[in-house]
């Protein structure tokens, strides 16, 4: 059965599936179009963006599952729609056991603190007319968990020096502080709900790789300590190697691969992911004068009209005739490692 | 190979309002023709500013070069005067910038831009400028040049700019090519792309290439020799070998520390540098790399260690450079 043609909240066998511990989140055929308007005063939709074009995962508690995919590929609308930020076109997100899309506003709240958020850029997520205090300490506010102002002072503060930061910063404006320890204010407001389920999205990309250290590690101890789980958005796959424990490629809209980290890593299938992986340097010019550098020729397609069939075959070096045809389902090679290729 | 670029004791300051910033601090390298060298360093550290001084692109106010010399093939370009270091820049030494989107002018065709390189520096016709741009893009893999010459920067997206960019720098055939940061705001596979093109055609045309970046990895795949700065200084140099098998720095080794790495499983936690880089507007005395150095002893808060030579062309700028230990990093 096709991951694509799946009707929401269906049995959907094609997607991969829970081999061990428990599942907190399900995102079921899931699609996002967002519809391309032309008119003054009539509006009407003469296209759409396919950001998000049926994909189906799980996530199990207390994971980390990375999301990989360049730019445009739909990983951060996919990260929009577990949110409910945007409400998907089609599918179902289920969070532990409860469809998220079927939700009106007032009955999502709840969720809206089990489910957190960390955005890439700590200096356009931060409103720099707000102390670092009342950042942190507002969601406790809007969500009623601390109305007292000193106990939600006391828990800031607390905050502030888990995720390794000064107290007294609870007085200062962002514009005060450095890129890393913005994040970390991004991290300490993420955690005042105190979720179960944490979506990073791009949440260290724009650190250096001294910072960036810092914080990855920081997120790895939060993990532990608060038993939380993971969706880890992001582009630079020697992170996500090091931070995740499976790991999911997108193309266009489409998850092309799925499997455990390392089995991803050390045996790619789908030749996306493989070119992928030969694009990324490797800091040690030994390994790198040793090893092969493949190309992927050309760009990513508009998805406004994506290829037909597989989506990656005008790109790929061992497309044949038939891929133009008939989408290529979701296929499990090895034990957890799904290919949506019909040439591997 | 005969020496193209000699930078002796570069030094370029910024007076603000919060005092003087000292952002580059008296480094001094040298570029062999042909030679691929690699500037690293995270943000702050001077290496922008270092390479904008090279063309001397520094804004004056606020910032000055207020020492030093840079010799490209004998010329010291601090002392030309404004016309003649203009015959320099994009004739003799081309710049390839980060953004490809602010570095091109958005209400120009791209055939003008890129033509109005060639009819200025090299006095050429508008006719053979056109042909010669159609050259360049075929050149740096833009296929149907000629109607794509007539399109708008926002016609391309951000991989074709920065080969627009490159078109652009090769189009005198200069002898150096400074890259500030040219792949950063591109996904890996065009980042691969990009810099497989400027390798290729660097090598085939003998172009020397300063390329700066934060991106260990790119540094390891694509350059010769490397020097790492931070806060201002060049506090390492060595071959690309050197640098990440023998590092004889604190900081390079901590940095080499804080990347994961694509082709090993994770064996453990990662070992970051702690704490921030310092403000180089109130550096103390001493190393600016003591606070966050787990290997400093005493005298590096008093003295300012220099760029020794620990053999075989590999500097190190640590009054420990002998007793640092070296990471088991299998050479495989």
């Amino acid at each position: 059965m096709s991951v694509e043609s799946a009707a929401p909240g269906a049995d959907i066998g094609a997607a991969p599936s829970v081999a061990k511990g428990e599942t907190l989140l399900e995102v079921r055929g899931l699609k996002k179009y967002f519809p391309i308007t032309a008119g003054v005063m009539i509006q009407r939709t003469i296209a759409e963006v396919k950001a998000v074009d049926g994909i189906s995962f799980d996530i199990r508690r207390g994971e980390t599952l990375g999301l990989v995919g360049e730019s445009g590929c739909g990983k951060t609308t996919t990260g929009r729609c577990i949110l409910q930020l945007d409400r998907p076109s089609e599918g179902a997100i289920i969070f532990d056991g409860v469809n998220l899309v079927e939700l009106d506003q007032r009955a999502l709240s709840p969720y809206r603190q089990k489910i957190q958020v960390i955005f890439q850029d700590p200096y356009s997520s931060l409103n720099p007319r707000l102390k670092i205090g009342t950042i942190i300490g507002e969601p406790m506010k809007v969500h009623n968990i601390e109305p007292n102002v000193n106990k939600r002072r006391a828990r800031v503060s607390e905050l502030l020096s888990i995720c390794g930061l000064d107290p007294r910063f609870a007085d200062r404006y962002p514009h005060e502080m450095s890129g890393g320890q913005r994040q970390r204010v991004g991290i300490a407001r993420a955690l005042s709900l105190n979720p179960q389920f944490i979506i990073c999205d791009e949440a260290v990309s724009a650190l250096d790789v001294s910072i960036q250290a810092q914080v990855i590690n920081l997120l790895e101890d939060l993990r532990e300590e608060f038993h939380l789980t993971y969706l880890f958005i992001a582009h630079d796959l020697s992170v996500v190697r090091h931070l995740c424990h499976r790991v999911a490629v997108m193309y266009l809209g489409k998850i092309v691969e799925f499997a455990e980290c390392d089995e991803l890593y050390d045996n790619p299938l789908h030749p996306y992911t493989q070119l992928l992986l030969s694009a990324v340097p490797i800091p040690d010019p030994v390994t790198e004068s040793k090893r092969e550098h493949k190309m992927l020729k050309g760009e990513v397609p508009s998805p406004i009209n994506p290829p037909s069939g597989c989506v990656f075959h005008p790109r790929c070096p061992i497309a044949v005739e038939g891929c133009s045809g008939a989408i290529p389902e979701l296929r499990e090679l090895r034990p957890g490692h799904w290919v949506a290729c019909t040439e591997v | 190979m005969p020496r193209l670029l000699e930078i002796e004791n570069l030094r370029t300051q910024f007076f603000t309002s919060a005092g003087t910033v000292r952002a580059v601090d008296g480094i001094s390298y040298n570029v062999d023709e042909g030679e691929a060298a690699a500037i690293v360093g995270e943000s702050g550290c001077g290496k922008s500013v270092s390479a904008l001084s090279i063309l001397r692109l520094i804004p004056d106010p606020p910032g000055r070069i207020v020492d030093g010399s840079i010799r490209f093939k004998g010329i010291d370009l601090l002392q030309l005067s404004d016309v003649e270091i203009r015959r320099v820049r994009g004739r003799r030494i081309a710049m390839v910038f980060q953004e490809p989107m602010t570095s091109l002018n958005p209400v120009l065709t791209i055939g003008l831009q890129l033509t109005e390189t060639l009819t200025h520096h090299l006095g050429m016709t508008k006719e053979a400028a056109r042909a010669r741009a159609v050259e360049l893009m075929g050149m740096v893999g833009i296929s149907d040049p000629e109607r794509r010459l007539s399109q708008y920067p926002h016609h391309f997206s951000g991989g074709m700019r920065q080969r627009v960019m490159i078109a652009m720098a090769l189009c005198c055939e200069p002898e150096l090519i400074i890259a500030d940061e040219p792949t950063t705001a591109l996904d890996v596979t065009i980042q691969a792309q990009i810099l497989e093109l400027m390798k290729d055609l660097t090598r085939r045309l003998g172009v020397a290439l300063i390329i700066i970046t934060h991106n260990l990895g790119v540094v390891a795949r694509y350059a010769d020799r490397v020097h790492v700065m931070y806060a201002g200084k060049i506090i390492e140099q060595g071959t690309a070998r050197q640098i990440y098998h023998e590092p004889g720095h604190p900081y390079t080794i901590g940095l080499l520390h804080s990347v994961p790495r694509l082709d090993q499983p994770r064996k453990e936690k990662l070992a970051p540098i702690e704490g921030q880089p310092p403000d180089l507007a109130r550096l103390d005395e001493g190393c600016a790399f003591r606070p966050r150095c787990r290997y400093a002893v005493e005298r590096c808060a008093t003295e300012i260690p220099p760029l020794e030579d620990m053999g075989d062309g590999h500097y190190s700028a640590c009054w420990e450079k002998d007793k640092l230990p070296q990471p088991q990093r299998a050479a495989s």
